[in-house]
């Protein structure tokens, strides 16, 4: 029945097996889910984010669980963009699956240098991440004012041989102002949403539970929040849009398609159901061939809004 | 390599007033796991995250988790009965090297179940220490003292066995049994650093199992990070739990 249904899709001119993207952080560069299900099977990985330098992150507890979520607080652990270079991408490319790299900087010429190099190693996209609310430098703080966003956009562009999208941040008052300034900075697709800022304290000690007093919340809980967004910034901008958010189903990858979005990223459900992706991807190819559609391609932005 | 299951549950008790152990079918994860490895644990639709928990146990296709009620998720698993099934992520992590059956394990609190399957592996050639933080908190000691070569236990309070902590029965153990190859430890970080100690005294080799507030369980999403003597951070469901005593930075 799913043979039925064309998955492929395309994303800033990169065309994916079908639309089912893994979220970066939450599936490392891929070799623990690789025990699992051939990687393959996915449309692509966004990887764990990437420095200049190797990063040893945040102090722990890094997690916290919410209701129908969790906070965490991981702040951009990764080996360095070198490192990944010579021991992770060959063993990514072994897999037909496309490759993107995200990275965070914390000046626009750190963003520059990675996009030099990972264009040149061959990844198929780079995702710049300018909305990590766990780090000090950079981070959120591009990713919150128009102007430096759009900066940090015109300098990946400039550097970078291979489509660029942005990760935009919710924690903003309008989002597609955000969204807007990439895209005339010369972005290729925009991913969204990041984490929301949350915190959680343990009342027995007073204390947040996360060593760093706040986090980033994802899972379930925030689906709402990202398809609203998803859907303001697809009808605020002309470049695609890979959605992110809670996506625990086929359903739920529905709606954000609706809202606009030309892929979807999985991320927290791995965590609770380590297959989460492809069976999102094999849920969604019968949603859409139980409705009669034949390009799963044909959902996005195929919501009627009241 | 670690493998998702539905596992049914072959028999459910409750040990004393804070600790359930749960038995469960779980086939080829069970055949598979060593000591000192742990399963990663469903614990209902409500709840995202899954919760790890040691292994205590195997026999064949048996799994034998033992587990306190810590919150919602560990409540919620309590309340399972004979023939529910559970979702079972596992084996997973790194466990304890066992080379050398004469080995001194030392379990503290809800450390003390993956210890048993430790003393099990050695054949009846391993000493146990228990630790306790009184007498309604014991479990297991049947299987311990027919499993083990001598078993030894301390409580906090004196109510059961010596008064005190286990690191001091660890150093009279040493002193004692001059051929022991190695310490493997389970339990609360200041337990585990003091026999860490009492071991690096006599000059033993020292093996932790570690805990940490955990994700994915599996090594991607690297939440579950300790901090080792070299000032990087290791990962607890991945490069552990087991560490080299002399591995962790025990100031952190």
């Amino acid at each position: 029945m799913n043979n039925a249904v064309d998955l492929s899709v395309t994303l800033a001119g990169v065309t994916l097996k079908n639309p089912i993207v893994v979220a970066s952080g939450t599936f490392g560069f891929g070799r623990e889910y690789g025990q699992f299900y051939d990687l393959a099977e996915l449309g692509a990985i966004c990887v764990k984010g990437l420095t200049v330098l190797r990063r040893e992150g945040n102090p722990p507890p890094r997690i916290a669980e919410t209701p129908m979520g969790i906070l965490n607080s991981v702040g951009l652990q990764n080996p360095g963009v070198d490192a990944f270079l010579a021991h992770e991408l060959p063993e990514l490319r072994r897999h037909d699956v496309k490759i993107i790299a995200n990275i965070s900087g914390s000046t626009p010429e750190e963003y520059g240098d990675m996009c030099e190099k990972l264009s040149e190693a061959g990844v198929d996209m780079i995702e710049v991440n300018i909305s990590c609310p766990n780090v000090k430098a950079g981070g959120l703080a591009y990713g919150t004012r128009p102007e430096l966003a759009a900066e940090v956009t015109a300098i990946a562009k400039k550097h970078a041989a291979v489509p660029v999208m942005v990760k935009l941040s919710p924690n903003v008052t309008d989002i597609t102002e955000i969204a807007r300034a990439v895209e005339d900075a010369g972005a290729d697709a925009v991913s969204l949403i990041n984490t929301l800022l949350g915190m959680r304290i343990d009342v027995a000690s007073h204390r947040p539970i996360l060593r760093q007093n706040m986090g980033g919340l994802s899972g379930p809980a925030v689906l709402p929040v990202a398809v609203r967004m998803v859907w303001q910034v697809a009808r605020a901008v002309k470049i695609p849009v890979l959605g992110m958010g809670g996506v625990m189903t086929g359903a739920d990858a529905a709606e954000l398609m609706l809202a606009g979005a030309a892929a979807v990223a999985v991320g927290t459900a791995c965590f609770a159901d380590p297959y989460a992706p492809v069976r999102v991807r094999d849920e969604l190819a019968r949603l859409a061939s139980g409705q009669g559609i034949s390009r799963v391609s044909e959902l996005t932005g195929a919501v009627q809004p009241w | 390599m670690p493998i998702q299951r539905e596992c049914t549950i072959m028999r459910a008790e409750k040990l004393n007033p804070f600790a359930w152990s749960l038995t469960l079918d779980a086939g080829e994860l069970a055949r598979a796991a060593l000591p000192g490895q742990f399963i990663h644990v469903k614990c209902g639709d409500s709840r995202l995250l899954r919760r790890p928990i040691s292994i205590c146990d195997t026999d064949g296709n048996c799994l034998r988790m033992v587990f306190e009620v810590r919150g919602e998720g560990t409540a919620w698993l309590s309340r399972r009965h004979t023939d529910e099934t559970l979702d079972v992520l596992g084996p997973l992590g790194h466990g304890f090297d066992l080379s050398g059956r004469k080995l001194l394990a030392v379990g503290g609190g809800i450390g003390v179940p993956p210890i048993l399957n430790v003393v099990r592996h050695c054949k009846g050639e391993a000493h146990a220490i228990l630790g306790f933080r009184s007498v309604d908190r014991a479990m297991l000691l049947d299987e311990f003292r027919a499993a083990s070569s001598t078993v030894s236990v301390a409580s906090d309070d004196g109510s059961i066995g010596t008064h005190g902590f286990v690191d001091a029965l660890v150093r009279e153990k040493l002193k004692g049994e001059r051929d022991v190859a190695g310490v493997l430890a389970c339990g609360p970080r200041p337990m585990l650093r003091a026999v860490a100690k009492a071991a690096a005294e006599a000059g033993v080799p020292c093996q932790v199992s570690m805990e940490e507030r955990m994700g994915c369980g599996v090594g991607a999403c690297l939440v579950c990070a300790c901090k080792m003597a070299d000032g990087a951070y290791r990962h607890v469901c991945k490069d552990g739990p087991v560490f080299r005593a002399e591995e962790v930075d025990w100031d952190e």
